[in-house]
């Protein structure tokens, strides 16, 4: 009945589904290569809204004046630095998880984007850019004479 | 750092809510000196209105809610990060003085200041010449 054979082919079967879950992990680590790096700082959430983009971006903790946002044809840069607070004498470190340093992050639009008309928005530790098309790269319609 | 540590973590720990929305562990700093003990968490999203402290015994909770995270009529088109409210809990090990608790919320940053109960609080033993 249960022959060895019979034994080692159900074992072959069981192992099979794990065969492919690996199979699929695989695929799925190596085809996120070369796309968006989930590490670059800060995130960000782009949004469509009204043709306009709005870029949303998680930059906890700060100063909006030290915060350095720049537009260049399709090109967006959010610079800025998270700064160690300094805290009263004679304090000790219990545990420090919070990012600090400078960072710079370029996103490219996939338009043109009107410079003068950008505007930006901090507000509770949240960046909100929006981001308007130059008028030239509009869609245009065309009418039929 | 690594890519998880800069994602955010999801809190899979806390108790079911009603919202239905993803709750976050806010990452945080934390720092004593001889009087206090000082929380520094990083809150997108959170004002002073939607932030909550709740200090039972020695338990400190700290959650937050995030209202509008979205953009209002936008679509969300590419995202890197999700919206969710914060919780997280900790066990202080020294007593605090509860009365002087100080919470600011500032660029959506929680700053918390525990002061020490006096009791705990160390104390100079003058040494007498014999």
């Amino acid at each position: 009945m249960f022959n060895p054979t019979l034994w080692r082919f159900r074992r072959f079967a069981d192992v099979m589904p794990e065969m492919l879950n690996l199979q699929r992990e695989m695929n799925r680590l190596f085809s996120a290569v070369g796309q968006k790096a989930p590490q670059d700082y800060p995130a960000v959430n782009i949004w469509e809204k009204e043709g306009k983009a709005v870029v949303t971006a998680e930059v906890p903790g700060i100063d909006p004046g030290k915060m350095d946002i720049s537009v260049s044809g399709d090109l967006l840069t959010i610079a800025g630095a998270a700064e160690n607070q300094a805290f009263a004498e004679g304090g000790t470190y219990l545990r420090q998880e919070r990012g600090i340093g400078n960072f710079k992050r370029t996103l490219t639009l996939p338009f043109q984007v009107d410079a003068q008309a950008v505007e930006a928005k901090y507000e509770r530790g949240v960046l909100k850019i929006t981001l308007p098309r130059v008028k030239e790269d509009l869609p245009k319609k065309i009418k039929i004479s | 750092m690594v890519e998880k540590d800069m994602q955010k973590t999801e809190n899979v720990s806390a108790t079911e809510r009603i919202r239905s929305v993803k709750t976050f562990v806010p990452r945080v700093d934390i720092y004593e000196n001889k009087d206090a003990l000082f929380l520094v968490a990083d809150m997108p999203g959170v004002d002073e209105k939607t932030v909550d402290i709740e200090l039972e015994k020695n338990v400190l909770t700290i959650t937050g809610r995030v209202e509008n995270g979205r953009v209002a009529g936008g679509t969300l088109m590419y995202s890197e990060y999700e919206i969710g409210d914060y919780e997280r809990v900790f066990t202080l090990s020294e007593e605090i003085d509860r009365d002087k608790i100080v919470a600011t919320v500032k660029n959506g940053v929680l700053r918390l200041e525990l002061p020490k109960a006096e009791q705990v609080k160390p104390k100079k033993i003058a040494i007498t010449a014999a």
